[in-house]
């Protein structure tokens, strides 16, 4: 080819290139999302009431005990759930992804019902399990070892019995993440390793962990900062108890008259926690590339384990007691029984609960379909924007990819709670009035679901070579169609798990949900925590039930939609 | 216990609901309405009504399904969250010009002193308000009435405890034995439990409660879930909450039973009005008409538990009568006064 030609090829490309605008929108849009609210959350910190400048909130959260308390606590909280996590989730995502254990599929589709399982149904359903005195498991131990009425085995109203029900609820996260990038890892890199004479622990020692590194530590900061920000988990098992968390502390903030300029205050320890915690995984990744999709790509060596594979199984069923079986059978217990806390027998069975929800409260229908709504809508657009900005900053596209890949980040720092009033203060008032509506619920579900969208897509765009895209733009197509031609089939499975993510993201959702509702506006899980603040725990089993029926519905009909192939949530 | 008329009860509520029933601008209240075809028709157009209530959701339900019922057509939704909570939600939604309530309850008594003040009520007076209710339990200017009324009492589950050790006052709660046994609901939630609390804290002064709160008490939110824990048998006593929740569960035959404390218990009062931004102004009207009938009186009475000030109703048999049982005094004005000290003592003694 000649240089004429070369240019020639240049100009046309240039001329159908849409990137840039599609580039510029995307970081207006974000910029909308997260910096908006963000501006006000930092404007009301440095305020009082009568809007003057002031650092007394900061004063306020420094030395009262009121504020420090529940800091150390949430601190706890985060990193004893973050190792837990991480020390359960990365065996069993072994297991999974690269042994023989029997009923491997299996686990993996229970370990995705319970990250499907909101935190908050998960607590209410530990309530009925392990509340000290009517929890069904006290219960068996009392009438299994003769003890007294008073005592018991577990008591989930304490900080401990938090932390488990957290972790319960976070390891999923850790343990998608491993998997996948276990699942990525191609088995000829490893074999190279083998031919080169390394051993089963040399190879895993210095091809698999290294290459799975990236993905623990995403995983273990993913659970500390969902440990750090949750608020439904807290609110049903530490108020109780008499304890705050932050996000709980916050939100007592809010009640009448409420103190917006604290709540902000008191958000920016987070912020800055998360800040430096990002910091720290960038200094120990360093610039090492994760390079592993390439043109060729090898399957993954499944290691056997022989007789351990019965012991890992048995590993596995125990992890999944905690998340799945129990939980579900508690509920699916309190949902048929007239009494929550009596198991059901021809004595005490009942549809009063099923009656209740569907033909008694009046809301329940609105709460569905608002739901089902805003679950589809975050999950599409979200998924959208994160491909944008993953690739922008992957491929370092345009300058301030920085900037873009920290912003996109970002809302993990800031409690939903925290998150929902920086949005009713910023769609309170022109020029865009939302609150009232599903838009400003729409736009919350969306950048809370940023953080880890983003992560998702870009950890995949990491693992494919630029090579093949410059392949592409070098005959001549334009960088969006690069994109839909080559880039978007080869990430398809992280597309898709990406917008289950989200979606599932949104149903668990509760935290900024419970500050931006109206009642015309209202969700499932929203209906939830009322019905939980007034201890209606027969109709909050028939509606978790149903929420997961239905999650489960569309995540499998979203897997089968022809043209994305029959995909999982997984590489295979 | 010194014996109580229901009249003196009534006169010595009423002095201090009289204060806060009365209001600077003196209005004369409108005339009397009565239900008629056209307020049916109109209200048959407008095709529903949304009512923001503290009443435990069920009963509420239960309410909206009578209501709809007796005028098909008109679709009831019931918005029910803590009194505190749906104060705070007017008030939010209303500050962004969000005009979704039509008629409010609330057990904060004391709420409908700021509404008044801040001109957001209409003004509407059924028939049966007029004719029927003490003057103590109405608004002078047709603003709002007392649609129910009852106590916030102590309860044991009859299971756990036998009915010679169970508590007789507020007072044996602070006994050692029941250490981590007792639940008890949240002022920063429910206007039941905030106006119990300034009833007790008036009373019993403040350090009752750090007495209490040393007895690793259960803190739930809504005054609806003490009862809710006692019947599940979680704790074998409730501090505070709903009488009318304990009444339906004997109803119902769970192991719940009374104590109506020595010292008084504190007297609750849960009007309903009507709001001037009301999107359904016709359906509001009805509601609330429909709301203070006898019918509907009794119904409170016989499904929900709960007391009225309608003299056309009767007590359900079997239940204590509402002149036998010593009460504290309500006080909705100094509720409004001091609701914001009173939560944040509450905050710093029970620590959430």
């Amino acid at each position: 080819m000649s240089a004429p030609d070369v240019v020639s090829a240049r100009t046309q490309a240039f001329r159908l290139d849409l990137s840039w605008p599609v580039l510029i929108a995307a970081a207006l849009i974000l910029c909308g999302l997260i910096v908006a609210p963000l501006a006000w959350l930092t404007y009301f910190s440095l305020v009082d009431r009568a809007g003057a400048f002031t650092l007394d909130n900061f004063r306020q959260l420094v030395t009262s005990p009121a504020f420090v308390e529940p800091l150390i606590t949430t601190i706890i909280l985060s990193v004893s759930s973050s190792a837990g996590c991480c020390a359960v989730g990365t065996p069993l995502a072994w297991f999974v992804a690269r042994t023989d254990m029997p009923l491997r599929g299996t686990v993996r589709a229970l370990m995705t019902a319970s990250f499907v399982t909101p935190p908050f149904l998960g607590a209410i359903a530990w309530e009925l399990l392990a509340a000290p005195n009517s929890g069904l498991l006290n219960q068996a131990y009392r009438a299994l070892t003769g003890a007294e009425a008073d005592q018991h085995l577990f008591n989930i109203y304490t900080l401990p019995g938090l932390i488990f029900v957290t972790s319960c609820y976070t390891t999923p996260y850790v343990f998608v993440l491993i998997a996948n990038a276990l699942d990525r890892i191609p088995g000829d890199l490893e074999d190279a390793s083998a031919i080169l004479g390394g051993r089963k622990w040399v190879t895993a020692q210095r091809v698999t962990i290294p290459l799975a590194l990236p993905a623990l530590l995403a995983g273990a900061l993913v659970a500390f900062l969902q440990a750090m920000t949750l608020f439904g988990a807290p609110a049903i098992l530490a108020l109780p108890a008499g304890f705050h968390t932050m996000t709980t502390k916050i939100w007592s903030l809010f009640q009448y008259p409420p103190k917006p300029e604290l709540a902000a205050a008191a958000s920016l320890p987070l912020l800055i926690l998360t800040v430096l915690l990002l910091r720290g995984q960038h200094l120990v990744l360093g610039r090492r590339g994760y390079t592993v999709v390439g043109g060729r790509q090898g399957d993954a060596r499944i290691v056997r384990l022989g007789g351990w594979k019965w012991a890992a199984l048995a590993f596995a069923l125990v992890v999944l007691l905690n998340p799945v079986f129990l939980p579900y059978g508690a509920l699916l217990n309190a949902a048929f029984s007239r009494v929550p806390s009596q198991l059901v027998s021809f004595a005490n069975l009942t549809l009063h609960n099923f009656e209740f929800v569907f033909y008694e409260i009046s809301a329940t229908r609105l709460a569905f379909r608002n739901t089902l709504i805003l679950c589809t809508l975050a999950a599409t657009i979200g998924t959208l924007i994160a491909l944008i900005i993953s690739y922008l900053t992957s491929r370092q596209a345009i300058a301030f990819h920085r900037a873009l890949g920290f912003l996109a980040t970002a809302p993990v720092a800031v409690p939903g709670i925290v998150l929902g009033v920086g949005l009713f203060l910023t769609y309170t008032r022109p020029p865009f009035i939302l609150y009232g509506t599903l838009w400003i619920l729409l736009i919350a579900f969306v950048t809370i679901a940023m953080p880890s969208a983003y992560q998702q897509l870009q950890s995949a765009f990491r693992s494919v070579s630029p090579d093949l895209e410059e392949a592409s733009r070098i005959l001549g197509a334009t960088r969006l169609s690069t994109i839909g031609r080559i880039t978007a089939p080869l990430l398809r499975t992280s597309v898709i798990a990406t917008w289950c993510f989200i979606f599932v993201g949104v149903i668990r959702e509760l935290s900024a949900a419970i500050m931006l509702f109206t009642s015309e506006t209202k969700v499932i899980s929203v209906l939830i925590f009322d019905l939980n603040e007034s201890g209606d725990l027969g109709a909050i089993a028939v509606l978790g039930l149903i929420m997961l029926v239905i999650t489960f519905a569309v995540v499998t009909a979203v897997n089968r939609i022809p043209g994305f192939g029959s995909v999982r949530l997984r590489n295979n | 216990m010194a014996k109580l008329s229901r009249r003196g009860v009534l006169q010595g509520a009423g002095v201090l609901a009289a204060t806060a029933f009365a209001s600077p601008i003196r209005a004369a209240a409108p005339e009397p309405q009565a239900i008629t075809p056209q307020l049916v028709d109109a209200a048959r157009r407008e095709g529903k009504v949304v009512w923001y209530t503290s009443v435990d959701l069920p009963l509420a339900e239960k309410i909206a399904k009578s209501f709809e019922a007796k005028f098909p057509g008109i679709a009831t939704r019931v918005e029910r969250t803590g009194a505190e909570r749906v104060f705070q939600r007017i008030g939010q939604e209303y500050a962004s010009r969000i005009y979704a309530v039509d008629v409010v309850n609330s057990s904060d008594a004391a709420h409908f002193i700021g509404w008044k003040r801040d001109g957001l009520l209409a003004p509407y007076v059924p028939e049966d308000i007029a004719q029927f209710y003490p003057s103590e339990h109405k608004d002078p200017d047709g603003m709002f009435a007392s649609f129910r009324v009852w106590l916030s009492v102590i309860a044991y589950n009859t299971n756990l405890v036998k009915t010679e050790d169970a508590p007789k006052s507020f007072a044996d709660l602070l006994d050692a034995k029941w250490v981590g046994k007792i639940v008890k609901g949240h002022p920063g939630y429910s206007g039941t439990i905030m106006t119990a609390t300034y009833q007790m804290a008036r009373d019993l002064g403040w350090d009752y409660f750090e007495k209490l709160a040393k007895q690793r008490v259960m803190q739930v939110q809504s005054s609806a879930d003490p009862p809710k824990k006692l019947a599940l048998g979680e704790r074998a006593v409730m501090a505070d909450g709903n009488e009318y929740n304990i009444f339906q569960m004997k109803d119902q035959g769970q192991p719940v039973e009374v104590v109506y404390p020595a010292e008084g218990a504190p007297l609750i009062v849960g009007p309903n009005g009507l709001f001037k931004n009301a999107p359904n102004p016709n359906a509001a009207r009805l509601f609330q008409s429909y709301c203070f009938s006898v019918e509907a009186q009794q119904f409170i009475i016989d499904v929900g538990g709960l007391r009225s000030m309608h003299p056309g109703t009767n007590e359900k048999p079997g239940r204590k009568p509402f002149r036998d049982i010593k009460t504290m005094k309500d006080d909705p004005a100094g509720v409004e006064k001091t609701a914001e000290d009173v939560k944040a003592r509450y905050a710093q003694i029970f620590r959430v």
